[in-house]
């Protein structure tokens, strides 16, 4: 074992220090509890602003200057605008004519439409990003090309980084699609809506100094304030700040696979068996083919039986929408919209709430949201036998998606994760997850087109469906006719000894350390 | 000069095939061009099959290039040999994947075939979850799925599909093309344990008849015993008139079905909904087959969007006296099972005549009456398909003799 790295309590070996920090190996679920006192933003004194409220300055770079950017600070930004994101972009822009560098980039998720960072990343304006990667990004981090380490955290993670100060945010620009001349902002209109601006609470909060920047600049007072204007110190209007079509899909596409279909089905009657699905409960489903299928199949199961939910954990879809409105559930309880119709009714319908990762998923909140969920249904790239499972990088070893947060949910009462059991040749369910993201005690079911897999520590679903037609089987026989199918074992990809990023666990501890992918 | 060939499909939307291009030379070996998904998972045993298969056909020099877009084994092998063909360097020899164990199993002639998936022969994404969706047959169609030019391509991918491929107990089928064309597939099939030959545009006995003399030669050439079934397909006039003749054509004729397509255009009219220009031809291959004791199957329903469309058809397939109903979709199989399956009065109907069959049997009773009515044996049977339909979709728990009423 190298001298700079520890095992941790799953048994993976990880760096004692993370980006020039001590960091804690992971201890397992719920053990670590750190007892400081919570970060706090710096005293603000109201004489220091305008008395008229109008905080707003001419542009990004003004913004940046009068919040007195410096080399090595960290700069915070947020993922609602996902892939039409045109504000990060811009920020490094405007920082690089500045002359400043080895500037940390904190956002919640980062997108193919970031891939001009890199050029920032090479030139040295940014030092490395602590956020999720994919795409260009995840490419260029894989391949260790990042001087620092890629951290990626859960959404409840990063807000739990934030509070209890293992990020400092120096700068925090929310990209709001409407806001007011005091920094009051939401997400609910203007062209750029995206329903909510949860993911940028805790930046509001925490950070030294707030930039809003918007496309829809309205008269005071902006309501809903979603980010509260007293948190703010600058507002900047732009002609656009996102490209609509790629922020919200106007329809989210249900799957048309068969296979899928299969699989989304099959998770529907299992939670139908095991005896979940009773009027009164709560789950939650992403905005994939597969969960977006399921939720379809859970609302036919939900009228036959005469139930409703009590409440429902978006990111919402219009089908989500759909079942508030027919009355299938009394909330929606939302993390992010997913399209127009979620834009709309949370827009229209109080019942239809936004939450943000502080209710949620938040290890320093006193409970959250996500342990009280009677059954949620998540995707990965990997499981193995042991029911660990892998969400951020592919079999080869790449950075593929962020954790988002899938961490935080797997507190739900019900785990399942319904994938296929194998994506054209590529193994799904193996004998060890490449990068562990979900230690296996957290995973209840593996739902695959070949059978479903229970795990050993759930005995009550065991003994549940035990009568039930569904083709419940071990999750080894699943493995074994998978490699039979795709003739063989595959190979583990060659990995170099560099590590090139972290998995936090959703307390801030190292779960997993990401190598470098040779060439 | 170079010649080359290549077999299988490339690009950014292909899944689970691959491109294979051969490029013989006079000397330098066997040069490698790969560009795979799954390389770094798979890419050591795929060269090692490529090279083996290269070796097979004596090809010592070449350059081989390969886009591959996470094919199976059994893909993979038959791009390679698809594109020897074409070089015609084969000299007549087929590279047989493994026979698996898994496609080592039987079929019956009398059992359910509700629905049977037709599976185009070129395409091997369909292939390998076919079977998940549990439909009663899958057919692995070399016809009008697949372009002319890809016919051969398809007689190879099928042939590997047929040893390798798990389909989970489904019955396997293939349709054949039409005759005499279509007598060129069989020594693609007929070894590696198909169980049913579709028969496309059957017009005459004497095409069914030419197909199972060639399907019994070749089994006696490969020295194999076992019943390979037909199921001739009624597309034209002269074959609805010939139907009952072409259905009593062999002894392995174990289904009689029609296609509609061909069979609407032949006589001059088009495809409607409510399919009254098909009622006669329908009902003609209904009767012939039940004249001639085997199963008659209805045509397709290729709406795969309208879900009430296809069950009002299969109430219909099923009310004109079809036992089964084709399939494009794997979605279709579970509405067309669910409308196949008895309804309650007549579960009812056949659970008094099995007990009175049974009691009869135990009393050593060579007749069986119910209550002041004697019970024919075809009655009896049909009764006891009844039950078995009904057990098999769940319509009767296994306990039903003990359950009383």
């Amino acid at each position: 074992m190298a001298k700079d790295l520890v095992e941790n309590a799953a048994g993976r070996l990880v760096p004692k220090v993370v980006n020039g920090k001590l960091s804690v190996p992971y201890q397992g679920i719920g053990k670590y509890r750190p007892t400081e006192t919570k970060t706090a933003p710096p005293i603000a004194t109201c004489s220091d602003y305008p008395p008229d409220g109008n905080k707003v300055l001419p542009d990004l770079k003004t913004a940046l200057n009068e919040a007195g950017i410096k080399s090595q600070m960290t700069i915070s930004t947020h993922h609602h605008f996902r892939n039409g994101d045109l504000v990060a972009n811009q920020i490094f822009n405007a920082a690089a004519e500045i002359g400043v560098n080895d500037l940390m980039w904190f956002p919640s998720a980062s997108f193919p439409c970031h891939a001009p960072i890199i050029k920032h990343l090479d030139s040295g304006v940014v030092h490395h990003i602590e956020g999720s990667m994919n795409g260009p990004l995840g490419d260029y981090c894989s391949c260790g090309k990042m001087r620092g380490l890629g951290v990626l955290r859960s959404h409840g993670g990063r807000y739990q980084a934030v509070q209890d100060g293992e990020v400092h945010i120096d700068i925090a620009v929310i990209a709001a699609p409407t806001a007011d001349p005091f920094g009051n902002a939401n997400g609910l209109t203007g062209s750029s809506a995206c329903g909510l601006l949860g993911f940028a609470l805790a930046d509001s909060q925490y950070a030294d100094k707030v930039i809003v920047v918007t496309d829809n600049l309205i008269d005071f007072p902006c309501v809903p304030w979603q980010i509260q204007g007293n948190y703010v110190d600058y507002v900047v209007v732009m002609d656009k700040i996102g490209e609509p079509e790629k922020i919200i899909s106007g329809t989210t596409q249900i799957t048309r696979s068969p296979d899928r279909l299969l699989i989304a089905e099959m998770t529907a009657q299992f939670i139908k068996e095991a005896g979940i699905l009773q009027d009164g409960f709560s789950f939650q489903a992403g905005a994939g083919g597969t969960a977006l299928s399921f939720a379809i199949f859970l609302r036919e199961m939900m009228k036959e039986m005469g139930i409703k939910a009590r409440f429902v954990r978006g990111g919402s879809t219009q089908y989500l929408v759909q079942m508030l409105e027919e009355g299938l559930t009394d909330y929606i309880l939302d993390g992010q919209t997913f399209d127009l119709e979620g834009v709309r009714s949370m827009r229209e319908n109080p019942r239809h709430v936004n939450t943000s990762p502080f209710t949620s998923y938040n290890y320093h909140s006193k409970g959250n949201f996500a342990s009280m969920v009677d059954v949620v249904v998540l995707g990965a790239t990997e499981v193995d036998i042991n029911f660990n499972a892998n969400v951020v990088t592919h079999s080869d070893g790449r950075l593929l998606h962020g954790i988002g947060g899938w961490q935080n949910c797997l507190f739900s009462r019900c785990t399942i994760l319904p994938i296929p059991s194998f994506r054209d040749r590529i193994p799904v369910i193996v004998d060890e997850v490449t990068t562990l993201c979900g230690p296996g005690e957290l995973i209840d079911v593996v739902v695959t087109e070949r059978g479903i897999a229970i795990n050993p520590l759930r005995q009550d679903l065991i003994e549940a469906t035990k009568n039930s037609s569904l083709p419940i089987r071990s999750i080894e026989e699943l493995k074994q006719e998978v490699e039979e199918i795709c003739c063989g074992k595959p190979e583990k990809p060659k990995l170099g000894d560099k590590i090139v990023a972290v998995t936090k666990w959703v307390d801030g501890t190292v779960l997993d350390s990401i190598y470098q992918v040779l060439e | 000069m170079s010649v080359s060939a290549e077999a299988g499909r490339k690009g950014a939307d292909v899944r689970s095939d691959c491109w294979v291009k051969i490029t013989p030379t006079d000397s330098g070996g066997i040069q490698f061009r790969m560009n795979s998904k799954v390389q770094i998972m798979y890419g050591g045993s795929i060269e090692e099959s490529m090279s083996e298969g290269l070796k097979f056909f004596k090809i010592a020099n070449a350059i081989v290039e390969l886009e591959d877009g996470g094919a199976l084994p059994f893909t993979i092998m038959a791009r390679v040999e698809t594109a020897v063909k074409r070089l015609n360097l084969d000299k007549g020899k087929q590279w047989l994947p493994e026979f698996k164990a898994i496609s080592n199993y039987e079929t019956t002639r009398d059992r359910f075939r509700r629905s049977r998936l037709y599976l185009p022969g070129n395409e091997p994404k369909f292939m390998v979850n076919a079977g998940i969706h549990k439909p009663d047959g899958i057919i692995l169609d070399l016809e009008d799925s697949v372009a002319p030019i890809e016919k051969d391509a398809a007689q190879t991918l099928v042939r590997n599909a047929l040893c390798q491929v798990n389909f989970y107990g489904a019955e396997r089928m293939v349709r054949i093309n039409q005759i005499p064309r279509g007598l060129e597939d069989l020594k693609y099939i007929v070894p590696h344990n198909v169980h049913v030959i579709l028969i496309p545009k059957c017009e005459s006995a004497d095409q069914v008849k030419q197909v199972d003399e060639e399907v019994q030669r070749i089994l006696k050439k490969n020295d194999i015993s076992k019943e390979i079934f037909y199921m001739p397909i009624i597309e034209s006039a002269l074959g609805a008139i010939r139907a009952y003749e072409i259905a009593i054509a062999s002894p392995n004729i174990v289904a009689l079905t029609i296609g509609l397509e061909d069979y609407t255009a032949d006589i001059g009219t088009q495809r409607t909904l409510a399919g009254r220009e098909s009622f006669w031809a329908r009902s003609q291959v209904v009767n012939a087959a039940r004249a001639a004791g085997v199963q008659p199957i209805d045509t397709v329903f290729s709406d795969v969007a309208d879900m009430e469309g296809l069950r009002q058809s299969v109430l219909e397939a099923k009310s004109l006296g079809f036992d089964g109903k084709g399939c494009i979709h794997p979605r279709q199989i579970q509405v067309i099972h669910e409308e196949f399956a008895p309804a309650p009065e007549e579960i009812e109907k056949a659970k008094k005549i099995v007990l009175a069959f049974e009691n009869a049997e135990a009393k050593g009773l060579g007749v069986v009456s119910l209550g002041s009515k004697m019970i024919d044996p075809p009655v009896v049977k049909r009764a006891q398909r009844t039950i078995k339909l009904a057990l098999e979709t769940g319509k009767l728990s296994s306990d039903w003799r003990e359950g009383g009423e």
